[in-house]
């Protein structure tokens, strides 16, 4: 039974950068900016995370810092492509590719030194109840943070007027602006918010899942995000079911692997994708509804009259 | 009169020196890299020999590289790039440049090349490989011994000859110490993961191996076990720093001194083309001290070194039976190189599959 709790704990650790990082990109999606640079902002966010930890020797200190290089590199893409109103698949990639390299460079002389860690969190009596004790009262004080910002999301955008013109823009930009609504500014927040998310996840990847610093430690994580985030209609409970799905299929085909029944392991590998695109395309289904929640406006670029 | 020649003197012995001078031009070697140097693996052992080489050769020798090359038609314009850009000297450290190699190689013919781990050679390519399985055996007789449960976990990167020589040499080192133990391999399908090399330690440490063994190129799985309080084995690099109660020991892959060699032989115009496989013997393959065991079980694998350093040993010596009970090498007898290199077969004793 301590081997289910593990496993658990796992698959957590697993979609918990998935999670952030994607319910960071639904909300840019809402207001209509399709932003690539997830993975470009994630990398700075671990980098940065890893530098300032290291350096301070404070993992939070490293996070809060991680958060705010995520949300400094967004306000790049944001000035590009919404002040000047560039393409922004091509400023995305850009990011991406940016972020990457950048983020070498910052971490050079970081490689080879081991991190410091984010400690989970400890409840006496709680924490050491048996079966679900850890997976509710002993994770690290991010995987509490990705949930509070799924229900605080989902809130914010379906019970809330701020959340309701974000949606508007989001689907029609012209319509919005037409109303006397700010679509510069909310997207730049927006945007801000989303870069803030992508630069936890990174925290989380060189805090909690990994506490190292190598090059290109995100391993395409970014794009995972990205990817859920379409798959689940733009819902954020649904980001969550993917997430949670992917890390649990990924987990479980490692343990399938071990247990030694002979599959091919490609086809295990590739399993974690081809079920969750399964699950979300079937949750979905329904293309009246999923038109409904497709932000319009996404990825058009958006002039104000005067 | 006396002045005279002494000024004559001066300017003849300036002019030699001068043409000493540009004798002495400095030898530019070029390497092509497929990760970054901060991989704190593959590429960063490269890296390291290419450190030692400037170290050791001074101003002798300049040299460059180009990183994240990726295998295919870039690599052919990487390669040509720094041919044109006057190195001598060019080595290719990944499998899969091999065709992009031979073909610049013929543009060039005053240029050497050196290709890692392939096996096309021609007139200005040499080829070199490195034994990493000996390693391996001596990893398996120290896993035999350490664990507690008689089941190691296996994180293998993706199943090429390379990966399953070693699988098959740590199989047979620990058959040597127990006949009866047991291998959980996960394939992770990619080289550098670190998350998922994390996940893959957790889930076999979840299946209850307590040794964790590597062949992947980050150090995420000796941090889990480190964490867990199991015993690991590191991969390419010393990843002593990751987990100091944790590492047994590592296979380090000593790039330098190959490095040196050629570079000395491009300098006296003795370079030839060749095909090595080098292993513990040319100190190409090297341990990272053994920690974290006992005396008796250090001594048996110092042993076990000294023997494949020697030659007196190969890890690959018969009777080895292939997984469905065929008989592969015959009482006494060796595996030669080209079976080595094209190994695609787990040996008997491995329950799992190799996927295809």
């Amino acid at each position: 039974m301590e081997m289910t709790q593990a496993i658990l704990l796992t698959v957590a650790t697993a979609a918990t950068p998935l999670l952030i990082a994607a319910i960071g990109e639904l909300v840019v999606e809402r207001s209509g900016v399709l932003n690539l640079g997830v993975e470009g902002m994630m990398i700075m966010g671990a980098v940065t995370a890893f530098a300032v930890a290291q350096l301070t020797g404070s993992a939070w200190l490293g996070m809060f810092a991680a958060i705010l290089a995520g949300a400094a590199f967004s306000a790049l893409f944001g000035f590009l492509t919404l002040t000047l109103v560039t393409n922004q698949v091509a400023s995305g990639l850009a990011l991406t590719i940016l972020g990457l390299g950048a983020s070498a460079m910052i971490g050079e002389s970081f490689v080879g030194l081991p991190g410091v860690r984010l400690e989970p969190i400890h409840i006496p009596y709680l924490t050491e109840l048996p079966l679900v004790g850890r997976f509710l009262f002993g994770q690290d004080p991010i995987f509490y943070l990705s949930i509070l910002l799924v229900a605080g999301v989902a809130w914010f955008l379906f019970r809330t007027r701020a959340g309701l013109t974000l949606r508007a823009i989001g689907d029609n930009h012209g319509s919005a602006h037409a109303l006397g609504v700010h679509v510069i500014r909310t997207r730049y927040l927006a945007v801000l918010f989303g870069g803030a998310c992508a630069g936890l996840a990174g925290a989380q990847l060189s805090l909690v899942y990994v506490p190292q610093w190598v090059e290109n430690m995100t391993a395409g994580r970014g794009w995972i995000a990205l990817a859920l985030v379409v798959f689940a209609s733009w819902r954020p409970w649904r980001v969550l079911i993917g997430a949670y799905l992917f890390g649990a299929v990924t987990i479980g085909q490692l343990h399938t692997q071990a247990l030694g029944f002979g599959l091919p392991s490609q086809f295990l590998s590739s399993l974690p994708y081809l079920a969750t695109i399964l699950v979300l395309v079937l949750i979905s289904r329904n293309r009246r509804l999923t038109m409904m929640n497709t932000p319009t406006s996404l990825g058009k670029p958006f002039v104000p009259d005067r | 009169m006396k002045k005279m020649l002494l000024a004559l003197a001066a300017v003849a012995s300036f002019a030699l020196s001068g043409a000493a001078h540009a004798q002495e031009e400095k030898l530019k070697v070029g390497f092509i890299y497929i990760g970054p140097p901060g991989d704190f693996g593959w590429t960063y052992q490269h890296d390291q020999g290419r450190k030692a080489l400037e170290a050791a050769l001074g101003d002798k020798v300049e040299t460059t590289y180009l990183e994240n090359v990726p295998e295919g038609s870039d690599a052919e314009r990487s390669i040509e790039r720094l041919a044109r850009a006057g190195n001598k000297l060019i080595f290719t450290t990944s499998f899969g440049y091999m065709d992009a190699t031979i073909k610049v190689a013929k543009k060039f013919p005053d240029v050497k090349f050196e290709h890692a781990t392939g096996y096309k050679t021609a007139e200005n390519v040499s080829v070199y490989n490195s034994r990493f399985y000996e390693g391996r055996y001596i990893q398996g007789q120290i896993a035999a011994k350490m664990s507690k449960a008689g089941v190691a976990g296996y994180i293998g990167s993706v199943p090429i000859p390379e990966v399953v020589q070693g699988i098959n040499s740590f199989m047979l080192g620990a058959q040597s110490v127990n006949p009866d133990f047991k291998v959980k391999i996960i394939w992770v399908n990619s080289w550098f993961d670190p998350g998922k090399e994390a996940d893959t330690a957790k889930a076999l440490i979840d299946q209850g191996v307590d040794i964790i063994t590597q062949h992947t190129d980050s150090t995420a799985a000796m941090q889990v076990a480190a964490e867990r309080g199991i015993k690991a084995f590191g991969q390419a690099s010393d990843m002593i720093k990751f987990g100091p109660e944790t590492q047994l020991t590592s296979i380090v892959d000593e790039w330098g001194p190959y490095y040196i060699e050629r570079a000395k032989a491009v300098l006296d115009g003795t370079w030839k083309s060749q095909n090595i496989f080098h292993g513990m013997h040319e100190g190409l393959v090297v341990m990272a001290p053994y920690t974290n065991m006992p005396d008796d079980v250090k001594k048996m694998a110092e042993e076990t070194q000294a023997k494949i350093t020697s030659g007196e040993f190969k890890p690959f010596t018969g009777p080895i039976k292939k997984q469905d009970g065929s008989e592969w090498l015959k009482e006494g007898e060796t595996a030669d190189d080209k079976a080595i290199l094209g190994m695609n077969f787990y040996i008997a004793g491995i329950d799992d599959k190799l996927p295809k």
